[in-house]
Order: C-alpha cells, then sequence, then structure tokens
C-alpha cells in the first residue's frame, strides 16, 4: 500500500479539517447503511426471499459513499451489476432496492429489471449495466449531452477492475479524452475479475491507473477503503469535469469481503488476505476517523441503530409488498408503452 | 419537384432535421470533414458546425454507446455505422443496451436515436463489407427497423425516424446510392410502419425490400410483358413495425405470394411474413408462398459470382412464373 494515503487522520487534518463535521456524518451513515443493506440482501437470499443472483458490495462501501456525496443533484451515476451501493449512496430508498432484489412491485423497476440493472432517474442513476464496459461509452453519450447542452453535470461511471480488459473501456477512454467530455471513470480495483486475480491476467499492476497515461490522463491511484480520500479525489475530479477541463480516470484500491455473486464461496483467495484486509474494512476505518474528530460514541451508535431501523422497516415493506403485476410482462417495449411490432 | 440521388437524399433528410430541431446531432467516422466514404453527408459539417456534426474515431462501441448515453438524456442523435457488417462490432448495444433500456427500467429510460448504416451488397466488396443484416437487426425486441429505396423514402424515412421516441435502425442500400428519384420540395414526413404498393396487380403479390424493390418492379414488367403475370408489388419499407395489413390484404386479392430478400435464406424476414400470411390468409391462398433470397452462403467479391447470388429480376421472374404458369 505504499504511496496510498494513510488511513488515520494526519494531526493537521484535525486542526484544519476541509471535509467537516456534517458531511463527515453523512459519509459514514451512507457507508453503514450501505452495508446493513448488503448484509440484509445477504439473509435474504439465505432465507430464498431473493432469487437469480446478487453481486454484493461489502468491504467496498467507501466508494460508493465517497462519491456519492461529492456528487450533485442532477450528476448522473452509471453503474454495474455490483451496484446497489451506488445507487443507494444517491438516495435511492431501501424499498427500492430491496424490492427490486425481491423482485416485487415495490422495486425500483417494479421487479422487471433485477439486482443488475438497479435504475433510478429521479435519483440520477442512469441504470446498472450487466454486460461489462458497455456503460462506459454511454456514460461518454451522457457527458457530450451535457457538454453539447452547456449544462454543468457531470456522468460519473463506476466500473471494476476486470472492465478494464475489455475493449469498450480503451474506446471510452480514448473518446472521453479527444472530446475533453466532464465524465469520471471510478475503477474499484477489488482485486478479482470475478474468481480471476486481476494481476494473473492483465499486463500492468494496476490496471486502471497505469493505463491512463495511453489516453493522456493523469495517474490517479488511491486507497479506496478510506471514505474521505475517496470525497476528496471525487470533489476534486468532479470540479475538474465541471469547469471544461475533461475526464478523469481514477483507480480505488478495495476489496470485497464476500464472493463474486451468491455463487461464489470465494475459495481462491489465499489464507490470511481477508484477514488483512477485515482490519482495513471502510467502516471500521470511518469509525475511528470519527473518534479521531472527537465525534461522541452516542451519536456514532445512533447513526448505527437508525441504519438498522431502516433496514427493517424496509424489509418489512417488501415481504408486505405482492410480486411484479402480469400486466408488466408486455409494458415499455416501445416507447408507446406497448409490445406491438406489427399492425 | 426536383430530380436528387438516393445519396443526396441521406444529407438532405439530415439536414432536415438538424434544421428543425436542435437536439439532432449526427455522429460517425469520417462524417464530418470528408462528408462521408459514400459522400452521403457531404455539406452538414459546413452547415451545422463542428459541435452538431463530428467526426470519430474507428470506435463503433463508443459510437452506438455514446449516441444511447445522449439519446437517454435528452438528444436526439443519429449515428452513423459506415457498413452494416459493423454492426457485429458493436451488437451489444443494439441487443442489450439501447433496446432494453425502456424494459429494464420500467419505463425511466428512453432511447430516441437512428442508426443509418450502409447495408447491403452488388458492390463487389466481398464477404465483410456486403452483407444484407436487417434480419439480424429485426429480431431484437424494442428496436425499429426501416430500409427506403427510393430518394424521397429516405428522407421521409429518416423523418420518422428521427422523430420517433424509440431506437430506430435506418439500413441504407450502398447499391442504391447512385440512383435517382423525383423528390418533392418542402419538408417531407413519412410514417414508420407503412408499406407501399408500389405496382398494383391482380395474379400475385411480391414483396420486397430495398436494393429487391427495383428487381421486383423491372421482374413485374416482364411477366406481364412475356407471361401475362400481372404482379402486385410491395415495399415493405419498415421491418418493424411490420405493416402486415397491406401485405394481407394484397394477398386476399391475388391468392399467392413470393417474398424477394437479399439476406441470405435461414430466418431472412421473408420467413416472419410467410408464417404471419400461413397463419392468417391460409385460405386466400390458391398455391405455395415462395421466398426468393441470397442463398445461405458468405457473400463473393468476384462480380459474376455475387450477381449469381444475390435475387435478380430474372430468377423472381424464373420463380413466380414456376408456380403462376404462363
Amino acid at each position: 500500500m505504499a504511496g496510498l494515503k494513510a488511513a488515520t487522520a494526519p494531526r493537521d487534518e484535525l486542526q484544519n479539517d476541509d471535509i467537516g463535521l456534517d458531511r463527515r456524518l453523512e459519509l459514514f451513515r451512507v457507508q453503514v447503511e450501505i452495508r446493513d443493506c448488503e448484509k440484509r440482501a445477504y439473509d435474504l437470499f439465505l432465507q430464498n426471499m431473493i432469487k437469480g443472483t446478487s453481486h454484493l458490495s461489502i468491504g467496498q462501501e467507501a466508494v460508493a459513499a465517497g462519491f456519492g456525496v461529492a456528487m450533485r443533484k442532477g450528476d448522473k451515476s452509471f453503474c454495474t451489476y455490483r451496484g446497489h451501493a451506488h445507487t443507494l449512496a444517491r438516495g435511492a430508498s431501501m424499498e427500492g432496492m430491496l424490492g427490486e432484489l425481491m423482485l416485487r412491485d415495490i422495486g425500483l423497476m417494479r421487479g422487471k429489471g433485477g439486482s443488475m440493472h438497479l435504475t433510478s432517474v429521479e435519483h440520477d442513476v442512469f441504470g446498472s449495466y450487466a454486460i461489462v464496459g458497455a456503460h462506459l461509452p454511454i456514460a461518454c453519450g451522457a457527458a457530450w449531452r451535457a457538454q453539447y447542452l452547456g449544462e454543468k453535470d457531470v456522468s460519473v461511471c463506476f466500473f471494476g477492475d476486470g472492465t478494464t480488459n475489455i475493449g469498450a473501456f480503451h474506446e471510452a477512454l480514448n473518446f472521453a479524452a479527444i472530446w475533453r467530455l466532464p465524465v469520471v471513470f471510478v475503477c474499484e480495483n477489488n482485486l478479482y475479475m470475478e474468481y480471476t486475480p486481476i494481476g494473473e491476467v492483465t499486463a500492468v499492476k494496476h490496471p486502471a491507473a497505469d493505463r491512463a497515461a495511453a489516453y493522456g490522463l493523469e495517474r490517479i491511484l488511491i486507497d479506496g477503503n478510506d471514505a474521505d480520500v475517496v470525497y476528496r479525489t471525487a470533489l476534486a475530479a468532479l470540479e475538474k469535469a465541471r469547469d471544461g477541463g475533461g475526464p478523469s480516470l481514477i483507480e480505488c484500491l478495495t476489496y470485497r469481503h464476500s464472493g463474486h455473486s451468491r455463487a461464489d464461496p470465494a475459495k481462491y483467495r489465499p489464507p490470511g488476505e481477508l484477514e488483512e484486509w477485515l482490519k482495513r474494512d471502510p467502516i471500521v476505518v470511518y469509525r475511528g476517523r470519527l473518534r479521531d474528530f472527537g465525534v461522541a460514541p452516542e451519536t456514532i451508535d445512533a447513526i448505527e441503530a437508525q441504519s438498522k431501523r431502516k433496514v427493517e422497516v424496509a424489509t418489512e415493506a417488501c415481504k408486505a409488498s405482492p410480486p411484479a403485476p402480469v400486466e408488466l410482462l408486455t409494458k415499455d417495449v416501445y416507447a408507446d408503452g406497448g409490445w406491438a411490432w406489427r399492425n | 419537384m426536383a430530380e436528387l440521388t438516393y445519396r443526396d437524399a441521406v444529407a438532405r433528410g439530415i439536414a432536415q432535421e438538424m434544421e428543425r430541431d436542435e437536439r439532432v446531432v449526427f455522429l460517425g467516422e469520417d462524417v464530418a470533414k470528408a462528408g462521408g466514404v459514400f459522400k452521403t453527408t457531404v455539406g452538414l459539417y459546413e452547415r451545422f458546425g463542428p459541435l452538431r456534426v463530428r467526426d470519430t474515431p474507428i470506435s463503433e462501441q463508443a459510437i452506438l454507446g455514446a449516441a444511447i448515453g445522449a439519446a437517454m438524456t435528452g438528444l436526439r442523435p443519429i449515428a452513423e455505422l459506415m457498413f452494416a457488417d459493423f454492426l457485429a462490432v458493436c451488437f451489444d448495444y443494439v441487443a442489450n443496451e439501447m433496446s432494453k433500456l425502456r424494459y429494464m427500467s420500467n419505463g425511466q429510460l428512453s432511447c430516441p436515436l437512428v442508426i443509418r448504416t450502409g447495408n447491403g451488397g452488388g458492390v463487389r466488396f466481398g464477404a465483410q463489407h456486403s452483407q444484407s443484416v436487417e434480419n439480424w437487426t429485426m429480431m431484437i425486441p424494442g428496436v425499429k427497423v426501416v430500409a427506403p429505396s427510393s430518394p424521397v423514402d429516405v428522407i421521409g424515412l429518416m423523418a420518422a425516424a428521427v422523430r420517433d421516441p424509440d431506437p430506430v435502425i435506418l439500413h441504407e442500400h450502398k447499391a442504391l446510392y447512385a440512383i435517382k428519384g423525383e423528390v418533392p420540395d418542402g419538408e417531407i414526413v413519412d410514417t414508420l410502419g407503412t408499406a407501399k404498393i408500389l405496382r398494383a396487380g391482380r395474379d400475385c403479390t411480391i414483396v420486397a425490400l430495398a436494393l429487391m424493390v427495383p428487381r421486383a418492379l423491372e421482374a413485374a414488367e416482364i411477366l406481364q410483358r412475356d407471361h401475362g403475370v400481372d404482379a402486385e408489388v410491395i415495399d415493405v419499407r419498415s421491418l418493424v413495425p411490420l405493416d402486415t395489413q397491406t401485405i394481407l390484404g394484397s394477398v386476399a386479392k391475388t391468392g399467392h405470394l413470393f417474398t424477394v430478400e437479399e439476406n441470405p435464406r435461414l430466418c431472412g424476414w421473408g420467413a416472419e411474413i410467410a408464417s404471419i400470411v400461413a397463419d392468417e390468409a391460409f385460405w386466400d391462398l390458391d398455391g405455395p408462398i415462395v421466398r426468393i433470397t441470397t442463398p445461405h452462403i458468405p457473400l463473393p467479391a468476384a462480380d459474376h459470382l455475387e450477381d449469381l447470388a444475390l435475387p435478380s429480376s430474372a430468377r423472381i421472374v424464373d420463380k413466380v412464373r414456376r408456380v403462376m404458369g404462363g
């Protein structure tokens, strides 16, 4: 981890806090709520209340929280199938997220999309994409619209380390650079492309950061388990994009505590690796950070208790919600609301 | 009224829509400063400027992805794919993204864009630059597909496609770029999902698309002159939505159906029409439905071989005559 920012707050920062208490509490709340929601999603699987597949972000909450808190209303999120965290971080409700995983009417897309396609335009989440790399060019297009119309929003595209080896990644990076688009590419390097260590299948050590130079971009490699570091990096990249400075590519080093998907027990991990990363669990790190800044333990406890209550309420609401109604089957294939392809 | 080439009709159709709506933007490889490799977009860059008419790198995924992202956030992009064969390198955006966003998001997202692409053979480009791939595109729920056969239809269907709230693939035919046709002055706007009866006839119905339309018309004249068969010729124009009523109405009158398809035989668009007619107009039929198609082969470059592969007016005449007698 040489070269990365320290996970504990340096002394001068304690005296000159650039983030501020309100934002810090917000960063903590978002991380805790994501963690609790993801753990609930895991439990609901075991109870067979969630079908299909699901890709949890437990251990990676700091990236979603850092960006979610730094982004403004109107800034657009483009997520992957591992997108629960990013959707919640933009303000979508727990009912909407968990309800979609449970394929109930209360879900964000009323059960039509499922866990891999979470979308909430109301919260500027312009889709979660399950074809690796597909959404990088799409985020470029949203950024192109902002540039063309003179609108000030930024498109932020989240993806995993595995994405850096697919063609669309390289097409999008070049495209964004030559058109100087207001887009921020965020690589969550959790060390594994699905089941295979990313290092075994990539020509460079840092799959995103080491490729930035090929597109004339700055090399940015950060500690993705420290929400403060992510937040500061996000603010800088968002501001640069908003001011016409073009795209950024940010590699966040992080780790998923569970397997790739519900089917994966993650037995391929070397002994001790998970334990090492658990010491740097973003929520443990941030709880310590809040204590460093003198936040009272009762305040921290209250945020955690509130999150657990919200998850309980959301779970009950989802369980009470009916399944996706049958009339949705043929709805919204075309813009007239239906599916007619002939007269 | 003026005579215009199919090629110039492309630029006129795009210009008409860009003039009308600031949200219409246009991107593709060599489309701006160079005016397009087929010279279909000459003058647009000069007229609408570098912000609205943009050259891209050779990055078909980026082209379609950018068009989708722009469309879902409020623009009305037109994206050019130089050759329809290149759909294969960015098919994810066609098959998985633009076609499914509205459905998967329960109507939250919408993708009003147009992909224009040079489709079809007859120009000796060989197997990777000559295919008729309209059948690849029509099989995906959520996409609309049109293929004009005349300059006036290029403009009218382009306008309809740009104004449509769904993603539309507009197949231009490379072998038609040089043909000329009468085009009225002023704004031209057509309707997706409408076939056109180009030649009325009593004895049989010939349904064709794009380059096959002039060949079917020529065949109909020969059938009339040499064999006394009065064929009705329908230009399908729009595969999705499909105007089945015009086709079913014609078959009810003639009792015979022939499709003329440039796509290779398996799962060609005519198979769907044959299936619909067999289901819904079986008792109107006085003979077998016959599909006249390119055989199930890649296209050769050699001119005499390519000519043998694509349905010709002579082959249409022969196939129709065998069923109809005369």
